[in-house]
Parts: C-alpha cells; sequence; structure tokens
C-alpha cells in the first residue's frame, strides 16, 4: 500500500483522502473509533472526548484531527480503553441516566459505547442533578435528564432543518439545551417530528410521544451485536410519525 | 487470573454467601433464583448464609456479599455497613445498587416535596402527617448507590442483571477465573 | 434611566449595527441597567435578527451579564488566594451583613448586591472588589465601613473619594522593556524606514515569543499571518488578563498603552491589517477612558487611521472591545469567538487563528507584553533584545508578584533568573512554595527554587504567588479548583465533569473525610483531564492538584481519614431533614459519616 496516503491504526494501514480526519478515514475502512458527538453528516464537534486516541504519544481526537501520512494511531491499548470509559462514567454521573426507566434502552448510543468499552458501573459519586423535563411539544419530549450536550440537534437544527431551534447555553457544568421558542418551552418551537434534530439524538434525550417499548427486548439494536458491528443510533432512525397531532405550525 | 476462593478454613469448605435486599424490588434476587436448576451446582459450591433465601436474619463472617437495592433509608446503610463488615469480596448487584436505579429518582424532588406529597397533600389522606414512629427507618435526602456508603469490589449491572450473569460470575469468581463477561451479559436494563 | 428602545438606538448608532457587536452591546446595557433585561433582548432579537434564545445563551456564559436586576450598587469582591490571604473572606462576610444581603442576591429595595468574582487583577495590593465597575483596592474594615454609609445614604461611586479608587502600578523592578522608552510612532517610523520583510527579520531575530505563556515566535506567527491570503488580515491583541495572580498587563496598559498600540500598529504594518482589535477584560473596565483617549491622540498625530505617518495605503484603527467575565476567553480561539459576540468556546485547531481567525481571516493575535516588547524591538533592533536572556527565552519577562513577600508588585527579569533571587528581591521569607503561571501553573517547591523562569525550564504567562510556611496550601488547591470547575466552558466531558469531580473530591479532603483512594480517584481524573480535555484551560486544571499530590504530600495526608473508604456524601446532613419533618431525635435518627470497617 502507498504509505504517502496511509497512517497505520493499531498496526493496520488505513488510507486517507485529502480533507479526512482519522475518524473519516477509520470509519470508511471499517475502523470503530467509539464516538458520541460525532455524526459523518455533520461538522465534527470534538466535545465528548471519547474519540481520543493516541498520535505518536500525544491523545487527540480523532473526529477533528486531519489524517497525516505516517501517523502511528493507537486506538485499542488499555491506557486508551481506561481513560475512554472514565469519561463514559463521567456522562453517566452528571446526568440522570436510568436505563430501565428509559424508552431508548437498547438502542441508545450512550449505553451502546458503554457496553462495547465494557463499563460495569458508573463508579464515580453520582450529581444527581434537579432537571426538568418539557413535554409542552405534542409529538415530542425532551429529557434534560438525559442530554449530553453533544450538539449534534445544534447542528442538525441549523444546517439541515434550517431552524435553529436548539442552542447550548449556560457554562461549565451548568450548560445546557435551550429551546428557540417564545417561551423557552419546546411546543412553542418550530421543531416537528420528521426533523432531523430528532432523529440525530443519540441518546434518550428527544424522545417521541405516544410510543415507547414498541421493539421487544432481545431485537434493539444493540441486544445482541455490538456498536462496532451495528453502526451510530442515527444511522438507524427513522422516524415515523407516530399519531396526527393537533398541532399546527404557522 | 484470581486466586481460587477459600474461606479461612481451608479448600475443602464451601464458600459462604450472604445476600440482602436494600432499597430495590427482589427483582435481582429473582434473577438469582432464575439459575433454575444450576442452584443444585451452586449449593454444592456455596453455603447461604444470611438472606432472603435462607430467612437467616444476622450475618455471620462470609465470602462473598450480594447487594441488590440502592441506599434510601438509615435501615438501609446499617445493613450495608454490617455486609461490609463481615464480607471479604461485597458486590453491587443490579441498577440499584450500581448507580440508584429507579429509586433514585425521587432525587428529582426534594425529600420535603416527597414525604409531604405522600403523607399530606395527597388526595384522600386521612390524618395528615409524616409518620414518625422510631420502627420506620428514616429516609435519607437521596438515594445513593451502594459504592457511595462503603467499598465494593465488583459490579453487576442490570435491572435485573441476568441468571446468567449470576452464573457466570460466581463460578467464575469461585473458580479463580478472570471476570470478563461477553457482550450478552453486559446491559443496564 | 434612560427609555431602553432609545439606548439601544445610540449604541448602534455610536458603534454600528451587526451580530458580532452583539456582547458589546450587552456590556453596555448591562453596565447601565445593571442587567439585560428582557425587553432589551427583544429588541436585540429584532435588529439582529437573532433569535433570543441565543442572546441569552450568551448573557448566561458571561459572570459579568445578568437577565435579571442586580443591585444600584453591583458590588464583587476579587477571591482570588491572594485575596483570601489578605482576608477578603471577612470583609465580604462584614459587608453582607452591614448592608442586610446574601451574596448574589439584591436587596430587597434593589440598592445592592454583593458577590464575589474570580481575580481581578489587584493581586499586589488586594483585598479587592469592583464596585459598578470601579476598583477598590486594600481593602479594610473601616473602608468598608464607610462604603456601607455611602451606599445607604444613596451617594453616586461617582462622588465617593477618588482616594478609594487609586490602583497603583508597583513597578519594583525595570529592566530592558521597562527602562528603554520610545518615542511616539518611532517604532513606526523603523517600520516605514525598513519595510516589512526586513522588520519580520528583526523580530525572527529578536527571539521574541508570545508572552502569554505558549512561547510561540512572535515574529514566525506574524509572518505565517502576513503569508496568508486573504482580503482581509487583522491584529488582536489579547488583554483578557485572567490568570489568577497576573496584573502586568493591567501595569502595561495603564502606563505602557502608547507603546503597546505602537506595537500593534508595527504588526498590522507587517500583516497587512486595516482593523485592530484590543480584547480588555471586563475586569479592567476602568482603564478604558484612558486608553480611549490614548486612542484618539494617536489619531490626531496620524499614528492610527488614515495614511499613518503619511505613508499612503498604510490605514490601520484599533476598537477596543469589552470581554465580560470568562476566563476561557484568554484562550485564543475562545477570544476570537467572543469578538464576534458569541459564548467563548475554544475552536477546534487546527485551523490556527494566524491563519483563520477573527472572522476566519488570519489574525496576529498576541498578548499585550508581546506587543510592547516588539514596538521597542523595531526601533532598537535584535540585538538590544537577545542580548539578555537565555538561548531559548530571550529577552526579559514581566513578573506580576504577590502573596506572601515585602514588596508585590511587577518586577522585570530577564529571562533565566532564578525562583530564589526572585524571591529575595521581593522579600519574602520562609516561603513554603510558589505558584508560577497562575493556576494552571506550577507549584514549586523549596527543593526547586534553583529553577529558572524561562520557556525551556519554568515557564510563565507572569503570574508569581507565594505562599509562606504558615499558609495551609490545600486552600490554595481548593481555590483553584473552584476557580476551574466556576470557569470551564462547559464544551468538553472531561472539563466540564472532571472539574466538578475533583473540586467534590478537595473538598472532601479539607473536611477530613477522604482516604487515599480518594487521593488515587483525584490524580486518575486529573490525568484524563490532562489528556484529553479539548483545550488547554481544560489540560491544565488539574495542575495545582496533580502539582501537590506529587510535591506536597503532607498537605493530603495529615488530613487523611484513618478508614480505607469512606462516603461519598454526609450522611448526618442527608437525614437533617428528614429529622425536621419527623421531630425525631432517637439514635436511629442519627448515622455517623464513617464506619470502622
Amino acid at each position: 500500500m502507498n504509505t504517502e496516503n496511509t497512517f497505520r491504526l493499531d498496526g493496520k494501514d488505513i488510507p486517507f483522502k485529502k480533507g479526512d480526519t482519522i475518524m473519516d478515514a477509520a470509519l470508511r475502512a471499517g475502523e470503530y473509533i467509539p464516538h458520541l458527538c460525532h455524526n459523518p453528516e455533520f461538522k465534527p464537534h470534538g466535545s465528548c472526548r471519547l474519540c481520543v486516541v493516541d498520535v505518536n504519544g500525544r491523545h487527540q481526537a480523532s473526529c477533528t484531527l486531519p489524517a497525516e501520512a505516517g501517523m502511528e494511531v493507537d486506538n485499542s491499548s488499555d491506557a486508551i480503553r481506561q481513560r475512554r470509559e472514565l469519561l463514559l462514567q463521567m456522562l453517566f454521573v452528571e446526568g440522570n441516566h436510568t436505563c430501565p426507566a428509559c424508552e431508548k434502552s437498547g438502542a441508545c448510543q450512550l449505553q451502546a459505547v458503554a457496553y462495547y468499552i465494557g463499563m460495569l458501573s458508573p463508579h464515580l459519586t453520582h450529581f444527581f442533578p434537579k432537571r426538568s423535563i418539557d413535554a409542552s411539544h405534542p409529538d415530542i419530549v425532551f429529557y434534560h435528564n438525559r442530554c449530553i450536550l453533544c450538539g449534534l440537534c445544534v447542528r442538525a437544527s441549523e444546517q439541515v432543518d434550517r431552524k435553529s431551534v436548539f442552542a447550548i447555553s449556560g457554562r461549565g457544568i451548568d450548560s445546557k439545551l435551550v429551546f428557540n421558542s417564545p417561551d423557552g418551552k419546546l411546543g412553542g418551537s418550530e421543531l416537528e417530528f420528521t426533523d432531523k434534530a430528532v432523529e440525530v439524538c443519540p441518546v434518550g434525550a428527544i424522545m417521541p410521544k405516544h410510543l415507547g417499548y414498541e421493539t421487544p427486548v432481545g431485537q434493539r439494536l444493540y441486544d445482541t451485536k455490538p456498536i462496532s458491528v451495528v453502526g451510530d443510533v442515527a444511522a438507524h432512525s427513522k422516524p415515523e410519525k407516530p399519531f396526527i397531532s393537533d398541532k399546527s405550525h404557522e | 487470573m484470581n486466586k481460587p476462593l477459600v474461606n479461612e478454613y481451608g479448600s475443602k469448605e464451601k464458600l459462604i454467601v450472604a445476600t440482602a435486599p436494600l432499597c430495590g424490588c427482589f427483582g435481582c434476587h429473582m434473577s438469582l433464583l432464575d439459575i433454575d436448576e444450576r442452584i443444585l451446582q451452586l449449593v454444592e459450591l456455596v453455603e447461604f448464609d444470611r438472606s432472603p433465601i435462607t430467612d437467616i436474619k444476622d450475618i455471620g463472617k462470609c465470602d462473598i456479599g450480594l447487594i441488590e437495592g440502592g441506599v434510601a433509608n438509615v435501615h438501609n446503610v446499617e445493613d450495608l455497613r454490617e455486609f461490609r463488615n463481615n464480607c471479604d469480596i461485597l458486590v453491587a448487584v443490579g441498577a440499584c445498587a450500581v448507580n440508584g436505579g429507579v429509586p433514585a429518582m425521587r432525587n428529582q424532588f426534594d425529600i420535603k416535596e416527597c414525604l409531604e406529597e405522600a403523607y399530606i397533600l395527597g388526595i384522600g389522606i386521612e390524618n395528615p402527617h409524616v409518620p414518625n414512629d422510631v420502627e420506620i427507618p428514616l429516609l435519607l435526602d437521596k438515594v445513593h448507590p451502594i459504592h457511595e456508603v462503603v467499598r465494593v469490589d465488583y459490579f453487576l449491572p442490570g435491572c435485573p442483571p441476568s441468571a446468567d450473569t449470576f452464573w457466570k460470575f460466581l463460578t467464575d469468581l469461585i473458580n479463580g477465573n478472570t471476570i470478563d463477561f461477553p457482550y450478552s451479559l453486559i446491559h443496564y436494563d | 434611566m434612560p427609555n431602553i428602545e432609545e439606548f439601544i438606538g445610540d449604541i448602534f448608532s455610536e458603534i454600528g449595527e451587526a451580530p458580532d457587536l452583539l456582547l458589546q452591546y450587552l456590556h453596555a446595557i448591562q453596565h447601565e441597567y445593571s442587567h439585560v433585561p428582557e425587553e432589551a433582548i427583544q429588541l436585540l432579537s429584532e435588529r439582529l435578527k437573532t433569535p433570543p434564545m441565543k442572546i441569552n445563551a450568551v448573557i448566561d456564559f458571561y459572570s459579568f451579564l445578568h437577565r435579571t436586576a442586580r443591585g444600584e450598587y453591583d458590588i464583587r469582591f476579587s477571591d482570588n488566594i491572594t485575596d483570601r490571604m489578605l482576608g477578603n473572606q471577612l470583609l465580604f462576610k462584614s459587608l453582607c451583613k452591614k448592608l442586610g444581603v446574601e451574596p448574589d442576591v439584591p436587596r430587597a429595595d434593589g440598592k445592592v448586591t454583593v458577590s464575589l468574582t474570580s481575580c481581578t487583577g489587584i493581586c499586589d495590593q488586594g483585598p479587592a472588589m469592583l464596585v459598578n465597575g470601579l476598583v477598590v483596592s486594600k481593602l479594610t474594615e473601616k473602608r468598608i465601613h464607610k462604603m456601607v454609609g455611602r451606599i445607604e445614604a444613596g451617594i453616586p461611586v461617582a462622588n465617593w473619594p477618588k482616594s478609594l479608587f487609586v490602583v497603583k502600578d508597583n513597578i519594583r523592578r525595570k529592566d530592558k522593556l521597562l527602562n528603554d522608552d520610545i518615542i511616539k510612532g518611532s517604532a513606526i517610523g523603523a517600520l516605514a524606514a525598513t519595510g516589512g520583510e526586513v522588520m519580520l527579520e528583526r523580530l525572527e531575530n529578536s527571539g521574541l515569543r508570545g508572552r502569554g505563556g505558549a512561547g510561540f515566535g512572535s515574529g514566525l506567527k506574524w509572518r505565517l499571518c502576513r503569508e496568508t491570503e486573504a482580503d482581509k488580515h487583522y491584529v488582536v491583541c489579547n488583554a483578557d488578563e485572567g490568570e489568577p495572580g497576573t496584573f502586568k498587563d493591567r501595569v502595561l496598559l495603564n502606563s505602557y498603552a502608547d507603546e503597546l498600540f505602537e506595537g500593534m500598529t508595527v504588526a498590522a504594518g507587517i500583516v497587512g491589517a486595516k482593523k485592530g482589535l484590543l480584547y480588555l477584560r471586563r475586569e479592567y473596565l476602568y482603564m478604558r477612558e484612558a486608553l480611549e483617549k490614548t486612542l484618539q491622540e494617536r489619531r490626531e498625530a496620524k499614528l492610527l487611521g488614515k495614511k499613518i505617518l503619511g505613508h499612503k495605503g498604510f490605514n490601520f484603527d484599533i476598537e477596543i472591545h469589552m470581554g465580560a467575565g470568562a476566563y476561557i476567553c484568554g484562550e485564543e480561539s475562545a477570544l476570537i469567538e467572543s469578538l464576534e459576540g458569541k459564548r467563548g468556546i475554544p475552536r477546534d485547531r487546527p485551523p490556527f487563528p494566524v491563519t483563520c481567525g477573527y472572522k476566519n481571516k488570519p489574525t496576529a493575535l498576541n498578548n499585550v507584553e508581546t506587543f510592547v516588547a516588539a514596538a521597542k524591538i523595531a526601533v532598537f533592533g535584535a540585538d538590544w533584545y537577545h542580548s539578555v536572556g537565555t538561548s531559548q527565552s530571550s529577552g526579559t519577562k514581566l513578573l506580576s508578584i504577590s502573596g506572601d513577600c515585602e514588596r508585590p508588585g511587577i518586577y522585570e527579569y530577564p529571562f533565566g533568573v532564578t525562583i530564589r533571587q526572585i524571591l529575595v528581591d521581593c522579600g519574602a521569607s520562609d516561603t513554603q512554595a510558589v505558584q508560577v503561571s497562575g493556576a494552571a501553573g506550577s507549584t514549586i517547591p523549596p527543593q526547586e527554587f534553583y529553577r529558572k523562569i524561562a520557556f525551556e525550564d519554568v515557564s510563565s504567562g507572569g503570574s508569581f504567588m507565594i505562599f509562606n510556611q504558615q499558609r495551609d496550601l490545600l486552600k490554595m488547591v481548593l481555590n483553584f479548583a473552584r476557580f476551574f470547575t466556576h470557569e470551564s466552558c462547559g464544551f468538553c466531558t472531561p472539563c466540564r465533569v472532571g472539574g466538578r469531580l475533583l473540586n467534590d473530591l478537595v473538598e472532601k479532603v479539607m473536611v477530613g473525610y477522604a482516604t487515599r483512594y480518594d487521593l488515587k480517584e483525584m490524580e486518575r481524573i486529573g490525568q484524563v483531564m490532562k489528556k484529553t480535555a479539548h483545550c488547554g484551560l481544560g489540560s491544565t486544571a488539574p495542575n495545582p492538584i496533580l502539582d501537590t499530590l506529587a510535591k506536597f504530600p503532607g498537605i493530603y495526608a495529615t488530613r487523611l481519614h484513618n478508614t480505607s473508604h469512606t462516603p461519598a456524601f454526609d450522611m448526618t446532613k442527608a437525614l437533617d431533614v428528614s429529622r425536621l419533618l419527623t421531630g425525631r431525635e432517637d439514635e436511629g435518627a442519627y448515622v455517623e459519616r464513617t464506619d470502622e470497617y
């Protein structure tokens, strides 16, 4: 293989094109790098940090790092695995992730990546923040408890739906998702069930109303095969309008 | 590889296992019983001390303690500490013990709101007052996973962990094998 | 108070109408109304065609912007560790008590709000506070007492005695940079005489490296900027001096503003910029008027504006943009986001600002001290500068010295000076530790006082805080942990969550309930932040903890609990409400936090 346009990922040669990030090239070559805030359809964000790899001795986010010829990339060492596990544990203790009581369970990317990494417990001290649920929209519920601030809905709403329904507000640990509507509630926004922004949520933060627990346990997205084989949640989302809603957007 | 577990009297004797429910639903205990006929193999290897299964009320020195449920009240704290003091290996079993689970959903509300809703403001309540009998364990302001109260050696996630997860865990632990769950046995629901 | 619509109209006609000026509008409104009223948000939203959500998101990001009214007297105590060492906590409590206010909560009559804020850069003459944007230094109980009288009597801050608002330069040691004066315009004249290429070579030969701390070669940076083709180039000065314990830019802005603007103009001439921006931290608002005056004088002297010094095509002017209270905006790409009126979230790099910065154009972004040095190098030449310093760190460095010493203030040293020498010069004795380069820097123990201030040894952005043997160093660690939790932008997981986890663990050590296990957790969390954070803030935030764990293990060990594990929370407190509601006081109503096991 021509080494001028390949880098090595865990000992394998990965070809890349100009402008590729490590993530782009790896995914195309069928190599899985765990990620949450990344979705190949959108400009990389680099916020979850789960996709950190070791490149020539330095940790870098593979979703934002441009590929260069000859790079030595470690995506599987124990050190990398442990760091990813701790990042996942941080996300789990930061919000309120009660998987047994979540309709997204079994088809949730946060959960799936944690299964893939082999995380057995959140281990850290839980913040148990008090966060609200916004059920003002006729078709969609927003659970702040489950939001991991990946920014995918922000990007999708802005770039694909052309609505800018979402933004991240606040600072630090008080950062939270906010909605573009007169009263700040989702119901008053232009969000529609078929919006890209609804489809891209990797966790159970943006959920359809009137649906839930549709797929039997055992047949859900990640029940039998890991995310490295199945792929991202967004790649499998086919939102179907559950009920005819009486909501009209003028 | 772990060393095969032996109790302090030598390897010939059976390992002693105790189990306890804290703030949970007993689902994890049910799931343990779901190992079905394998329980006959298990009792060849272990002896049960305090457990709802044996109805033994006091715990003696044990090799393995399996705890189901989160820590919601004073009795939970006391039981948990007693287990920690008596068990060589303490295992958090199931979602509630691991991260608070469903009971921890009450953490979204102040304890005052919870008690007032249940005993004072709720519909159809006669003689509204917060029960204060000394026999009733006092509630902590939040439900916590057990690792936030005592040191925990192993975690079995799941709501409940499946019978196969219990079986894999116990047989690996007893035989001194590294506990390495296959993908199908790691789930949080 | 003026009608909001008219007020906003006036700002628009004064500074222009563009979405990237949002932060500037918000700053002006906040200053006038002590908050940004809902009506103002609606008006801005309409005029800028930006949803209110986005305006709110910006307001909620910056510490000095509020959506609910603060008091007529808006008071913020600087809460750096050096302020604490000078007793700010007692004064803060005393003022709150005398005024009858809770921290952060406006008094019922709307008269006053008292808060704590991150380091205000007055560490050499603390404890300090800001009252409606003005600095009151050297706070004492007497000053607090009189202040209460003035507030209750409703005397406007403008009529308070001028002596309250004195901020001294406190320059204690001058070297090349502060000593050798240049005539106004001489650096620009030198550039005109040599041309850009020769001037660039002069800068490169001088070995000048960025004075913010990272130390990137300034000549190289400007060359890259100059060589990046674009229709516009920008020069930006980072005067967001937020690193706790740093105040050298305050002094340069106060007494060397001409040299700063001269340096920016030279940079503009080299890179081909028509517009320069000075990003001034909100805490330094009190200097804005004087800086504007200096700019105006320079315009009148043909040193700014069209045809500078009569050279056709050399057009350049400088605008001052205010920050609004966010340490992260000292990070260059976050600063650019902020200049564009957004939340200060660091960008992905590459591309770097030098090729894709402000408005995605090539931007020469440097520290105040760097521009001042560049102006002087332009006049005196490369040799003048690199004749002092070390081989890898040429020239001098301004240090802001505070904490336990007899003579806090500004000290200019050639690079290579030892920490021990500095301690002697500023009159520090019995020193336990020096925190070099601020909260994000390194904690240096006495056995390392032989080390040198230089990029290749102990690198410094300019902060130098001294702690004597009587100090409890863990208080410093906790102060910094709180600082980083407060200042994390919240973008990436390790900094947002890890910072809070570290903060809680340090607090656990402080109250005597932490165990060895907790220390190992701190180390583990700190390493993940260091390795995986999105920007320099996140990766340096655990430094004070990791450094002290390694070099001052005693401050932790003496406080550890003697069991292998302790609960993560306070058990007794966790029963407080239940006890109250049930009225129970029996044995079963109490649990010890720890148990013997």
